[in-house]
């Protein structure tokens, strides 16, 4: 769900580029949060803790460590800040991830 | 190893502040901001700011940070290092960085911290979902990347940030069902909540969160109605079916650095949380270590600027160099900081700076606090 039209905003977009979000194509603005991408998309679940709750983001500036996911094979990325880049490979974290 | 100066670790609006007046006295300058951009969360702040002339009132809090950074960037003598975050401050002055994933020691003379706040939570059952966000998230979600945050909102608290970003929500074609607080008062300027009431969006005051419901996110939340004794009263429960419920019950300073380096630290509730005694000129009780903005106590961006630019110039003085002006501009930050702080909407920011601000002692980085 993107804003379209805004009375005070206008959103100077990155390009387009694709990426995938547990195997699945998505795509979304170049330098805009993964967060952001997949929100637009519709997608608020980013992990399951250990008890298996759901998590999505908290603050989105970096603080809380709420949204952590595997990026490109890294475990606990804060993708409400990692900025979105062509053909990354995101997926549903769980737990603490994969350490080493 | 890299001696610089003066190092500012933040590049909000008290960091930038901090960076020009100590460069604008003939500081050299390092300037690190754990984000890829300067300008903090000025970023996502559509509104025109109050306070007066100085503080660029009634300018947008995004196009102040452009202003800002764009000083910054003109000054010669200030090196912005962006994407790194400050790991550690330690007793021999070393200060330690990471980089795009490189470990960087800097020694500075001297230190500005200007971390900033992040927001405080609430308790209650569910309020992990997905769905169940801070308020400035939803800020920066929403005015930052232009991405809605859902359909239906709940405003969990009623001071300036909740007041604000419900405008905001309104502006960006996302409905708000009610905004709650569970003081009997709005705790926000009235010019923001009557412009919401003129919205048609309701004010519930004595009421909170009791809890949210959902599977996976949030599929609705439950309020009920506080009693005088702030006690929830059984049978008052409304159910509300919102997909993001929106927690703007304030913010806690970032203080993590000034607890490891040992600053001495006071619990003050009208500031935030724990902050750092410090002195009129900002200075901690380190030598050599200073604050500013929202990591001294949690206040507003204006403020945080001038307390910047009091921050930086008083680093200066430390420094040892001189100031023609000196006593001139220091007198001219601290009138303006007791104008912004003046009034019945600055009393709990003056209670809590009673309680913070001491002329003490200072001791050496490392021989305890």
């Amino acid at each position: 769900m993107r804003i379209e039209e805004h009375p005070v905003l206008e959103f100077k977009r990155g390009k387009k580029v694709y990426f995938t979000y547990d195997g699945e194509k998505l795509e979304g603005y170049e330098g805009e949060t993964i967060a952001a991408a997949l929100h637009a998309a519709g997608v608020k679940v980013l992990s399951h803790s250990d008890r298996n709750r759901p998590r999505g983001f908290y603050c989105a500036i970096g603080n809380c460590s709420s949204c952590f996911m595997e990026v490109n094979g890294v475990s606990n990325v804060k993708v409400c800040i990692e900025p979105l880049r062509e053909d990354m490979d995101v997926k549903t974290q769980k737990g603490k991830g994969k350490i080493v | 190893m890299k001696n610089v100066e003066l190092l500012v670790i933040g590049g909000g609006p008290a960091g930038l502040c901090a960076a020009i007046s100590a460069a604008e006295a003939g500081v050299d300058v390092l300037l690190a901001e754990r984000d890829e951009w300067l300008g903090g969360q000025l970023v996502k702040q559509t509104h025109m700011f109050f306070g007066s002339e100085k503080q660029q009132a009634s300018v947008r809090g995004v196009d102040i940070g452009k202003i800002l950074v764009k000083k910054v960037e003109d000054y010669k003598n200030i090196e912005v290092m962006e994407n790194a975050t400050v790991l550690g401050l330690y007793e021999d002055g070393v200060v330690t960085l990471q980089q795009d994933g490189n470990y960087v020691k800097v020694h500075p003379k001297s230190v500005v911290i200007t971390t900033g706040a992040s927001e405080k939570t609430l308790v209650f059952p569910n309020n992990d979902l997905p769905g169940v966000y801070g308020a400035g998230a939803v800020q920066t979600l929403m005015n930052v990347y232009g991405v809605k945050p859902g359909n239906k909102v709940l405003m969990v608290g009623a001071g300036n940030i909740g007041l604000i970003v419900s405008y905001q929500l309104m502006q960006a074609g996302v409905e708000v069902e009610a905004i709650v607080d569970a003081s009997p008062n709005i705790g926000g300027y009235l010019v923001h909540a009557s412009k919401i009431r003129r919205m048609g969006i309701p004010i519930l005051t004595r009421h909170t969160v009791k809890e949210a419901i959902g599977k996976e996110a949030l599929e609705a939340a439950v309020i009920w109605e506080l009693d005088d004794k702030w006690q929830p009263i059984p049978g008052s429960e409304k159910k509300l079916d919102v997909d993001v419920m929106c927690i703007s019950v304030g913010l806690t300073p970032l203080s993590e650095l000034l607890w490891q380096i040992g600053c001495r630290m006071e619990f003050v509730g009208e500031l935030g949380g724990f902050v750092p005694i410090r002195n009129d000129k900002l200075q901690t009780s380190l030598d050599g270590i200073f604050v500013a903005g929202d990591v001294a106590g949690v206040e507003e961006a204006s403020s945080a600027m001038v307390e910047g630019s009091l921050a930086g110039l008083s680093a200066s003085s430390y420094l040892g160099y001189k100031i023609d002006v000196e006593k001139e501009l220091e007198r001219d930050y601290l009138n303006q900081l007791s104008d912004l702080r003046s009034g019945p909407v600055g009393e709990k920011i003056r209670q809590g700076l009673a309680k913070a601000l001491i002329s003490q002692e200072v001791t050496n980085p490392g021989q305890g606090s």
